[in-house]
């Protein structure tokens, strides 16, 4: 028997990125075309080698006036007089752009932001396409979208995005609102611009009208500029629990529309009838996916005590099979962090699990030399208090608790000042349904985690912010009607279905 | 014949299998193994095939698929279960089992020849004089294959010849109409009878490999339940399907039943065998299944005694890609013989 | 020789009591012409907080029921009040000075939107909720549920009728509310909340205080067990208070606000869904 290599060291597989051609350096994309920015252009590197990919334009306050105000141009000529169908026909022809640049779009996805390229191949780019296909259906449909009479759209929206998801966020953000009939202004993550400059290409190709998308690049004070422009009416924001707030803060009293969509700390049940190799299967979505750079991580795994040394067990035995490495190799499972600022947090994080009594496992796997890596981590031993069970990690750390009781692990689950997701294991379909009715999140996955869909609505309780991406709640974010004016922007209609005779008239 | 006929919870007593006892205890009866078996975590058919789909996703090149492909033809049971077999297409595929590619001699042999059991004799015959240092096993199908629909005594008849013929390895069938209503003690108890007539009269044992015909079985429940039942009743091999019924093998169902025999082994430290058998016909799906396995149950199952394939047209798609690697170009069926 | 009146006092309504306020303090409530009506209590911060307790321990109950069960139990509201009619007539007479008929208008329209908002109660998810035809084998359900505690500041020129279009379309998906009462005219809310004691709304889904909304509202604006702010009647504050620093001070926990109306709010499918959390189960679906 041939013995001589380890089949599962894999030969390398690197996917070819001859097939993407990159600029030297990339500007602003402001009505329809390319100009550079005039604050302090900065680089962004391939986290996996920290080599530089290419040279990015900051958008200071008068880039940004500029761009808000193509938006607004394009707002009042064009977009706004397109019918709903006009404007579904673009989204078609979005969609089927990306579909056929997928390839060299999941490249650079990878190569800019350090995950895995079987993940921006078959999960990210796939679901960019079709959350422009779900959405384009809808634009001259919008009379269903349930938000009252005669909906109209809000007028120019200022959008700004993380780095977990750099293309497909730019899809959650832009689809809904182009349906709807706005125009934009979209301010990707400064650690991954590239395959938003990449869409701007498509968005030329596409021959959408100058100044509909417009999208700017920079760091966090452009994104402050932005969301504070007096002239935007919607205001959505992907990203830290933190920023969400001061934005919140910030556009208080201003009438903008806001939808946040911001941290979690999710739990993920594990009962001890759960479908067990599913649930480990699980587990490891639920927190090594993409590096555990998801808001929606469940990152604090809750095991019924009696399954628990099993579950753990099987879980490094499984996180063993984990292959670190080339994002771009299509065998790699775990890819680099996204930013030396986002590997320090999760050392640091780390370190003080390790402080606060926690047992740290650490997956057996060889870190590259160059570029930011965290390998698979698991903490045992660790209780509600600790900081490792509270604070969002964003990285492959996963904390394991435990349970003796389903009410117990209901409080357990609650527990927290976020709320966006959560998950159950169990074979019994009704105490899945009956923990899922207890559980405070926005999206609870029952035997299964950290599946998306455009059809699907998406969004947090609590600090994990307001508003729902997806389906069509994510549509009404974009809408307004003419009822829901009397009350203010972010008031909902106030359109009677049926007012009560004696009102109308007390109120008269 | 008294019929064989056993209500499914009679408190009888089943068969002494010494993994059962170990593991259920004491006195073993239809109703504690049927607790045992009702006891087995369930199994989400989604998730499950979600797994096996992302382990189809590997991509294998160069050296490891060098490696894959000579390991793919080490792995094979070269199978004909034809009505129409003779003698003289047996000999021409042990020919072909000994030296897969006559253009390339450093072309591994396959594992083992799969015949009816009145067709070991001629099998045999045909290794003897073509080349007895291969190592290549001789398996029989017996117990009624593949309907196993026969009395117990012929089916222990049928295992006995084909042990006494010669025969390395005994693939058999359970009685699905048995399992599917619930007479789990009734499947144990053939099981255990069909291991003993395994064994031959100088001690030894050809090994028992038990074909659950999982596409008849239906549900990944019942897969899992059966493999389970199987290993405990003494199985050294479990597999999945007679080639048959469709479907066959499926990549999800062999994953399950890689993850009960890890299950096993994490139980018991005692290693058992997995055959996939039936539809398999490209290296690329025959690779899925290496990384499968490597990924669930370990590498260290990639050995003949842990792991099989059942196929027949596998082996010539497994030449062509082999031919590709060491050429450079593709091939065509002409390079590789018909049988 | 007249009888002489028994005059009523006035107290909070927290947790399914009555409890005067724990600072001691009361303030005169007096009629457009100035003549003395009663004292009320003036809540106090601590106040507040201890209604925030009440409210959030009750949000299991309320939340928990079904939708049939708490639209029975609105709906009963609506009959006591239409049973108290004249009393409340009288109330808002006295204090806001109507006429006899446009008091009427008021408490019928009042009762009616009881009964408005009592019929959502078991049907509003089917309008907000969604079944979602997601590309796989899955289950996909969005339904809305109530979002929690939440705290009202009621329309300042309306007592009942204003107060009754803020509570009644939170409690729908089972929200529990602590509402500050209008300031000038807050009898009618207190009679209200003995309506409600003797109905069959559990202690502590709806709690009141009356007294200075300007000083109260902040400590509520920035309760971390607040889940939603309704600004509905913040619009005209006293002092200095602008309504937009309420909103600042809730986005510290990112509580959802509902900006301030002017007048009445007119009764809406909306004011039901804004205070309640869309939540969308995923589970798998096999046959094998």
């Amino acid at each position: 028997m041939t013995e001589t290599i380890r089949f599962l060291d894999y030969a390398p597989a690197p996917e070819s990125t001859a097939i993407l051609t990159l600029r030297e350096s990339y500007g602003l994309f402001i009505d329809g075309e390319f100009s550079d920015g005039h604050g302090e252009s900065f680089s962004t590197i391939s986290p996996a080698t920290e080599k530089k990919i290419a040279q990015i334009s900051t958008a200071d306050a008068s880039d940004v006036d500029r761009a808000v105000a193509a938006a607004r141009r394009a707002y009042s000529r064009t977009w706004s007089k397109l019918s709903g169908a006009d404007r579904g026909k673009y989204l078609f022809r979005i969609a089927r752009l990306v579909q056929e640049r997928a390839r060299e779009l999941a490249v650079a996805e990878s190569l800019d932001n350090g995950k895995p390229i079987r993940e921006s191949r078959d999960v990210d780019v796939p679901l960019v396409a079709a959350w422009f296909f779900y959405y384009a259906g809808w634009a001259d449909k919008l009379d269903y979208a349930g938000v009252g009479p005669n909906p109209r759209s809000l007028g120019v929206a200022a959008q700004v995005i993380p780095w977990n998801f750099p293309l497909l966020m730019l899809a959650w953000k832009i689809a809904p609102a182009l349906a709807a009939g706005n125009t934009v202004v979209i301010k990707p993550a400064e650690t991954t611009p590239l395959t938003a400059l990449i869409f701007a290409e498509i968005l030329q190709q596409a021959d959408l009208p100058a100044g509909v998308v417009n999208i700017i690049t920079g760091a966090g004070d452009t994104g402050s500029l932005l969301v504070n422009h007096p002239d935007v009416n919607k205001v959505a924001f992907t990203g830290s629990t933190a920023v969400g707030r001061s934005i919140a803060r910030s556009t208080a009293g201003s009438g903008k529309k806001l939808t946040l969509e911001l941290g979690g700390k999710a739990a993920n049940i594990v009962f001890d009838d759960a479908p067990m190799d599913q649930a480990i299967e699980g587990i490891v979505n639920g927190i090594f996916f993409n590096q555990g750079h998801v808001c929606c991580a469940g990152s604090r795994l809750l095991v019924q005590e009696n399954v628990k040394d099993e579950v753990v067990d099987r879980l490094k035995a499984r996180l063993s099979t984990l292959r670190l490495g080339d994002p771009l190799d299509k065998n790699t499972d775990i890819g680099a962090i996204n930013s030396r600022a986002q590997l320090d947090r999760i050392r640091e994080l780390s370190d003080i699990g390790e402080q606060e009594g926690a047992e740290r496992w650490t997956a057996d796997c060889e870190i590259p030399k160059t570029g930011f890596w965290f390998a698979p981590t698991i903490f045992t031993n660790v209780s509600t208090s600790h900081r490792i069970a509270r604070e969002e990690v964003f990285g492959p750390v996963l904390s394991v608790l435990s349970f003796r009781t389903p009410a117990e692990a209901i409080a357990k689950a609650n527990n927290t000042p976020y709320g966006l997701s959560a998950g159950i294991w169990s074979s019994n379909g009704s105490r899945v349904l009956g923990v899922a009715d207890k559980l405070r999140a926005g999206v609870i996955w029952a035997n299964t985690f950290n599946q998306f869909d455009p059809a699907s609505p998406f969004g947090g309780y609590k600090e994990s912010g307001y508003g729902r991406e997806g389906g069509r709640h994510g549509l009404a974010a974009y809408l307004t009607s003419a009822a829901r004016e009397s009350l203010g922007q972010v008031a909902p209609s106030s359109a009677p279905i049926e007012t009560p005779a004696a009102t109308k008239k007390a109120t008269k | 014949m008294a019929i064989e006929q056993a209500t499914p919870l009679a408190p009888h007593s089943l068969a002494p299998a010494e993994r059962a006892i170990q593991l259920i205890g004491g006195e073993l009866t239809e109703k504690s193994l049927r607790l045992h078996l009702e006891g087995l975590p369930g199994v989400d058919a989604v998730g499950l095939e979600a797994r096996a789909a992302a382990l189809g996703t590997r991509s294998i090149k160069t050296t490891s698929k060098a490696w894959a492909l000579d390991t793919i033809i080490e792995l094979i049971d070269l199978t004909t279960l034809e009505g129409a077999d003779t003698p003289g297409k047996v000999a021409s595929l042990v020919a072909k089992a000994i030296n897969p590619d006559p253009s390339d001699l450093t072309t591994p042999c396959v594992a083992a020849v799969c015949v009816y059991g009145d067709m070991v004799p001629y099998a045999l015959e045909a290794l003897g004089t073509a080349g007895g240092e291969s190592g290549i096993h001789i398996a029989a199908v017996a117990t009624a294959f593949p309907s196993g629909r026969a009395s117990l005594p012929v089916k222990i008849a049928d295992t006995r010849d084909a042990v006494r013929f010669g025969a390395d390895e005994i693939d058999m069938v359970i009685d699905r109409g048995a399992f599917l209503s619930g007479r789990y003690g009734l499947v144990f108890d053939q099981i255990v009878a069909v291991k003993e007539a395994c064994r031959r009269e100088d001690g030894s044992s050809a090994h028992l490999k038990v074909i659950l015909e999982t596409g008849e079985l239906t549900t990944y429940d019942n897969v899992r339940r059966a493999s389970w039942l199987a290993i405990l009743a003494g199985a050294d091999f479990i597999k999945t399907s007679t080639g048959k019924v469709a479907p066959a093998a499926t990549l999800p169902v062999t994953l399950l039943m890689l993850q009960v025999v890890n299950d096993w082994y994490r139980l018991t430290g005692e290693r058992i065998g997995v055959k996939p058998a039936g539809g398999i016909r490209t290296s690329k799906d025959a690779i899925k299944y290496l990384v499968t396995v490597a990924e669930t149950v370990g590498q260290e199952w990639l050995q003949r005694h842990l792991f099989r394939f059942g196929a027949s047209s596998l082996l010539n798609d497994v030449l062509l890609q082999r031919q590709k690697l060491t050429s450079g170009h593709y091939s065509g069926p002409d390079y590789v013989t018909v049988d | 020789m007249t009888r002489l009146a028994v005059p009523k006092t006035y107290k909070l309504y927290i947790g399914g009591k009555f409890p005067r306020s724990e600072s001691g303090r009361v303030y005169e409530i007096t009629n457009a012409t100035g003549e003395f009506l009663a004292n009320a209590a003036k809540a106090s911060r601590k106040d507040a907080r201890d209604a925030v307790v009440a409210a959030r321990a009750a949000t299991g109950g309320w939340a928990g029921a079904t939708g049939y069960n708490r639209g029975q139990v609105l709906y009963r509201i609506a009959e006591l009040l239409e049973g108290r009619r004249a009393q409340f007539v009288a109330e808002l007479r006295a204090s806001e000075s109507l006429s006899e008929s446009a008091a009427q208008l008021q408490v019928d329209a009042a009762i009616d939107i009881w009964v408005w908002y009592a019929g959502w109660a078991d049907k509003y998810v089917q309008v907000a909720g969604n079944g979602n035809p997601v590309s796989g084998p899955y289950f996909n359900i969005s339904t809305p549920e109530a979002t929690g505690v939440v705290a009202i500041i009621a329309p300042q020129e309306s007592s009942l009728l204003g107060l009754v279009s803020v509570i009644a379309p939170a409690l729908v998906s089972g929200n529990t509310v602590v509402v500050v009462a209008s300031e000038r005219a807050p009898l009618a809310a207190i009679s209200l909340s003995e309506v409600l004691a003797t109905s069959d709304v559990p202690g502590g889904v709806i709690n009141v205080l009356t007294g200075s909304a300007a000083e109260i509202a902040p400590w509520l604006a920035s309760h971390a067990d607040v889940n939603a702010l309704d600004l509905a009647g913040a619009g005209d504050l006293d002092g200095d208070l602008s309504w937009v620093d309420l909103q600042i001070a809730a986005a510290e926990t990112l509580k959802r606000v509902l900006p301030p109306e002017n007048g009445i709010p007119a009764p809406s499918v909306e004011r039901i869904t804004f205070f309640t959390e869309t939540k969308t189960v995923w589970h798998t679906k096999g046959i094998i």
